[in-house]
């Protein structure tokens, strides 16, 4: 009952309310050392201190009141906020083809949490088509609230979910398929949705938000929009990750789910793919193809999904110096494989190889992947790289760090026989591994050359 | 019935029917009558190094040209933290503008361009606001809340304005009564406008994060004069801390102005203080119109719900159109359109503010909402008609026209006619509910022209980024210590000092009181020759004259220091200060040297006065002894000036 009454509000601050029985929500006059204050109280951020009063004042601002200054309060009124998007009905057209919206939370569709004072997850169609109306256009929309979860907390459990509903969806019919995801691990659900649902006959696109959508700026509506139109329209049956291109409000770009990362901590344009070009360039007209091969939109139903995922995977990411029992431990606590992060073309120090060689009597698989992000592992140029793998650690070709532990994990789920995993592991399933890296796939231009600074200059960013 | 209709003669008419006034001529009893009501919302910009938000410095501007890259940004509505969408918002959104900014690597980083969320509040600037909220009689929170407020135009690459409440409560003295302040706050300066046409909006993006404090004030003024005086109180008050900024744009005000059975209407922008009393005084005079043409439309319409305006597409060929602006509207291949508005003639023609009619609050509404560049109309009521009476007459027809209706044509682009029709259509129903809540953009002829939607309470939203922060009561004592005495003291002192009243403003504007103040109460110098050297000479030098950036007003006090020790007349410093004013960098020696001055006792000047009267009698055309005396000063005034007191040499003479 209290808690209700006194949302957020603890120790000192939650006493002085009581005392003068003034509710959150309640329109209250304040009288203080410093002057009166008058204003609606509102609720408290959990992680706050406990000696202010936030208020709502009548000209919109929030304010906190110290409560060691307050000398008395009077509630005059009572008026709680309802904080919803107005919800419609996501309208029928017919001839527009029908998306399904997974939602698993994330700045994709978010609002105000008072317990944190941060935006937490919301969704449903009718919010949605309040918000952006223009998603009638595109397509018929049907949503389905999976589980909320910020996309730090999304892990093994979620990725297994999201394979079976997907499959589950693809069964009974639909055009495309579409993931609201938090950005964070966007690209890790990317690799591992890509393993799990095989021979996809429609589009499975992952789209999140880099501005939640509670500011006017947000990249959501327009992320939203691209990832409904290839969801729906485009032909490209794969599981891609549909984010902004430039940061300008221009197009977005469509990633395969194996080599896409997130490259930024706040830019819209955070999402690259590596080591190769981004699958198509995608704006509110039209989808432009950048690869000229794809896996192509089916009207069958033939959808494989291999729905395993194992939690006993983890990543060493090497740094000079490290010691042999950072491995051992990871060991010694059963993890079954173990992605090592290295430097340059693959490599560790010396020091390591005696944990490594425990480590591969017991049959632990280690995979070699690279800190430098682009390029291809190269264990043969030096002597230390083929002493490495002899003592059993498999070079990964050009798989991104995050991508190879998706894949052990899924392969772990189904077997843990080392020849097959490792056939299984250097056999692409969608250009996780590929073959050639073209001139373009690694393009970091340094800003203040001349020629850059030209480019940017008449390119929106 | 059309042909016998004069909108010339109506526009006088119905300038007369309201009872308009002149500024000039109006009275505290014409401001009486039409409920008179004003209120201010002062902007200043702090003298900070960096931005509020960000590690970009502040105070360093770029011309339109001088960027390193473009941005593109579309803003869209969202809930305010109470559910509701804010109508400003829902208006921008109809307008459909892509926004451009234009980012100088100098003055805008990742935070300006909304792709990196803020780093802690400058505290160089929480502290100055503070200051200045003690002087303004504020309360202080007790816990300062960061609030997103938000501006749809796209002034803001965010979407809102990060802005927090340092007081609340507060109060000015102007010289007849006490004007109460609502609140003081600390926000981020928006971005700067290059250019605004069709739906394409350039802004850039240097000014954009500069610290700013806003100073609210209830809406106590009940006269334009009173207006002035309290805004140009508030930048005196932030101006005597010697923490603000000060140039062009360095302090802005948004006027709230409303009459009687009016609406708050925020006149905004506004750069100079004298602008205010002729905007102020039209603005309620408009809605004083604009309510009239509601008793007249209330008069004619029996069911406002039903009334409805009739739209029709016009061919251009079918008309014989004298027009430019019409044949270059179909030349571009835009759309022509004539809206019949029953019931409203003599109402397009109303006056509303000197020289601009009815007529004009739909021009700016296609302009701004349904982004159509002006001219983009004419009516049937123009004061200077631009389409024949055929014309007219045939589109009368289209539109099935009463003859008590007027038309509105229209033309623009294809895809901006849908929104243009629900302009009009909505302005017109407007006009039965009284004055809409606008935002308004001033011109220097003291009229306006509409701007947005008058945004609401329902624009705010707490920053989720940043975190709450406390102010001790230790803190605020802290800085309480560093306000300076109230302007209305200061104005006391000067008065009861015998400083004639029209100096108190440039001294007050410069800031010049405190150094004004030591050279009277350290050097000992006359506050009446001190307070008009201030306010007339120095005035005159800084109108006539082009300042060094090395000269400084505080500098003041050590001029008049040497001339204290070297025992010179301070009447000396009317000829040093042009010349010192250009070139600070000089010594005041060397200033006296380039002015060819020389060093005289007044024994040794007074002894000259017996040759000079020797040689008037030799040379002078009259014996009245005032003309002779006059030629003798004359010729002494170059060798006594800084030597010697005039007046007492005048005397002896």
């Amino acid at each position: 009952m209290n808690e209700d009454i006194f949302q957020g509000y603890k120790g000192e601050a939650l006493t002085l309310l009581q005392r003068f029985n003034v509710r959150v929500w309640g329109q209250a006059e304040v009288e203080t050392t410093r002057g009166s204050f008058k204003g609606t109280i509102l609720p408290r951020s959990e992680n706050d201190d406990d000696t202010h009063i936030v208020m709502k004042i009548i000209t919109g601002y929030n304010i906190g009141v110290d409560t060691r200054t307050i000398t008395d309060m009077k509630e005059t009124g009572y008026k709680k906020a309802n904080y919803k998007i107005p919800e419609k009905q996501f309208p029928v057209t017919p001839g527009l083809p029908s998306v399904k919206l997974f939602g698993t939370g994330g700045t994709i569709a978010s609002r105000l949490d008072y317990r944190t004072g941060a935006v937490i997850p919301a969704f449903s169609p009718g919010e949605l088509y309040g918000a952006v109306p223009e998603l009638a256009d595109i397509c018929n929309l049907d949503t389905e609230k999976i589980f909320a979860v910020f996309s730090e907390n999304m892990g093994p459990k979620q990725y297994v979910a999201l394979a079976q509903a997907i499959g589950k969806e693809i069964e009974s019919g639909i055009d495309g398929i579409v993931i609201g995801h938090g950005t964070d691990t966007l690209h890790h659900t990317g690799a591992a949705l890509t393993f799990m649902c095989q021979n996809l006959p429609v589009p499975v696109v992952l789209v999140g938000s880099q501005r939640s959508s509670d500011r006017p700026s947000s990249d959501a509506a327009l992320n939203l929009q691209h990832a409904m139109k290839a969801a729906g329209h485009s032909d490209i049956a794969e599981v891609m990750v549909c984010m902004f291109g430039p940061t300008s409000d221009e197009y977005g770009l469509l990633h395969k789910g194996t080599r896409v990362r997130k490259m930024h901590s706040s830019y819209r344009s955070t999402f690259r793919t590596i080591g190769d070009t981004p699958v198509a360039m995608i704006s509110k007209k039209e989808i432009t193809p950048i690869h000229k091969s794809y896996n192509k939109r089916r009207k069958d139903r033939n959808v494989e999904i291999y729905p395993y995922f194992a939690d006993d995977v983890t990543m060493l990411y090497y740094y000079p110096g490290m010691k042999p029992d950072t491995l051992d431990l990871l060991v010694e606590a059963g993890y079954r494989g173990v992605i090592i992060v290295g430097t340059g073309l693959g490599h560790v120090n010396k020091e390591l190889y005696p944990a490594i060689e425990r480590a591969h009597a017991k049959g632990v698989h280690m995979y070699m992947t690279l800190q430098t992000i682009w390029g291809y592992v190269h264990m043969f140029v030096y002597d230390t790289g083929r002493d490495m793998m002899a003592k059993g650690i498999i070079p990964a070709g050009n798989m991104l760090p995050e991508v190879a532990w998706a894949k052990l994990s899924w392969i772990l789920a189904q077997t843990n026989d080392p020849e097959e995993v490792k056939q299984m592991m250097l056999t692409p399933v969608n250009h996780e591994i590929t073959e050639r890296e073209p001139y373009n796939g690694y393009l970091v231009y340094q800003g203040g050359v001349p020629e850059v600074e030209d480019f940017v200059r008449k390119v929106h960013k | 019935m059309t042909r016998s209709f004069d909108p010339k003669q109506n526009y006088e008419a119905s300038k007369q029917a309201i009872g308009y006034v002149a500024r000039k001529d109006a009275t505290q009893a014409d401001y009486d009558r039409i409920g008179f009501m004003s209120g201010l919302e002062v902007h200043q910009q702090l003298k900070t190094e960096r931005k509020l938000f960000c590690n970009c410095p502040a105070g360093i501007y770029h011309d339109h040209d001088d960027y390193h890259a473009e941005i593109i940004r579309h803003m869209r509505p969202t809930l305010s933290e109470l559910g509701e969408y804010d109508g400003t918002a829902l208006m921008e959104f109809k307008t459909r503008k892509e926004i451009v900014y234009r980012i100088n690597n100098e003055t805008a980083c990742t935070y300006e361009v909304d792709d990196t969320p803020p780093f802690p509040v400058d505290r160089q600037a929480l502290e100055i606001s503070i200051v200045i909220s003690l002087l303004s009689k504020l309360n202080i929170v007790g816990e300062v809340h960061v609030t997103r407020k938000q501006y749809l135009d796209g002034s803001i690459p965010t979407g809102f304005q990060r802005t927090a409440i340092i007081g609340v409560e507060g109060e000015i003295a102007l010289r007849n009564k006490k004007i109460r302040l609502i609140q003081l706050s600390l926000e981020e300066d928006s971005c700067r406008e290059i250019s605004d046409v069709g739906h394409v909006r350039v802004y850039k993006t240097d000014r954009l994060g500069m610290p700013l404090i806003e100073t609210v004030t209830y809406p106590d003024m009940v006269n334009p004069d009173e207006v002035r005086e309290a805004c140009d109180y508030i930048r005196f008050l932030n101006r005597s801390t010697g923490l603000v900024r000060t140039g062009i744009g360095a302090g802005r005000q948004d006027v709230n102005v409303s009459c009687r059975g009016g609406h708050r209407v925020e006149i905004k922008g506004v750069a100079h203080t004298q602008w205010i009393p002729e905007l102020t005084h039209n603005e309620a005079f408009r809605q004083w119109a604009l309510l009239n043409v509601r008793e007249e439309l209330k008069k004619r319409v029996a069911e406002p719900a039903n009334w409805k305006c009739r739209v029709e597409e016009i061919p251009f060929g079918t008309f014989s159109f004298p027009c430019d602006d019409i044949k270059e509207a179909n030349a571009r291949g835009e759309k022509l359109y004539a809206v019949n508005l029953p019931h409203f003639q003599g109402l397009l023609s109303f006056f509303t503010q000197p020289g601009k009619c009815l007529a004009d609050e739909y021009s700016d509404r296609l302009k701004v909402i349904a982004c159509i560049e002006k001219p983009n109309m004419v009516t049937s009521e123009d004061l200077n008609p631009l389409i024949a009476n055929d014309d007219i007459e045939r589109i009368r027809e289209i539109t099935q026209a009463g003859t008590q209706d007027a038309q509105i044509i229209f033309w623009g682009p294809d895809e901006d006619i849908e929104t243009a029709i629900d302009v009009i259509t909505e302005r017109s129903e407007m006009l039965f509910d009284g004055i809409p809540p606008e935002t308004r953009k001033s011109f220097e002829d003291g009229t306006t022209i509409f701007e947005r939607v008058l945004p609401g309470a329902d624009r705010m939203y707490p920053d989720t980024d940043t975190a709450p922060i406390p102010l001790a009561d230790k803190y605020i004592e802290e800085l309480r210590k560093r306000i300076p005495e109230d302007i209305s003291d200061r104005i006391q002192q000067m008065a009861e000092w015998g400083i004639p009243e029209d100096t108190y403003t440039f001294i007050l504007s410069k800031n010049l009181y405190p150094v004004m103040q030591s050279i009277i109460q350290q050097l000992d110098y006359s506050p009446r020759f001190t307070g008009t050297f201030f306010g007339h000479f120095l005035k005159s030098v800084v109108g006539k004259y082009k300042k060094s950036d090395d000269f400084s007003f505080n500098r003041l006090y050590d001029l008049f220091r040497f001339l204290k020790e070297e025992k010179l007349d301070p009447e000396i410093a009317r000829l040093m200060l042009p010349l010192w004013y250009q070139h600070p960098k000089m010594d005041f020696e060397s200033l006296l040297t380039q002015l060819k001055f020389k060093r005289y006792t007044a024994e040794e000047i007074e002894e000259k006065v017996p040759f000079l009267k020797e040689k008037y009698a030799a040379v002078g055309r009259s014996d009245d002894p005032g003309t002779m005396r006059k030629w003798v000063m004359g010729q002494l005034r170059p060798v006594a000036l800084g030597n010697m007191n005039l007046r007492e040499l005048a005397e002896k003479v």
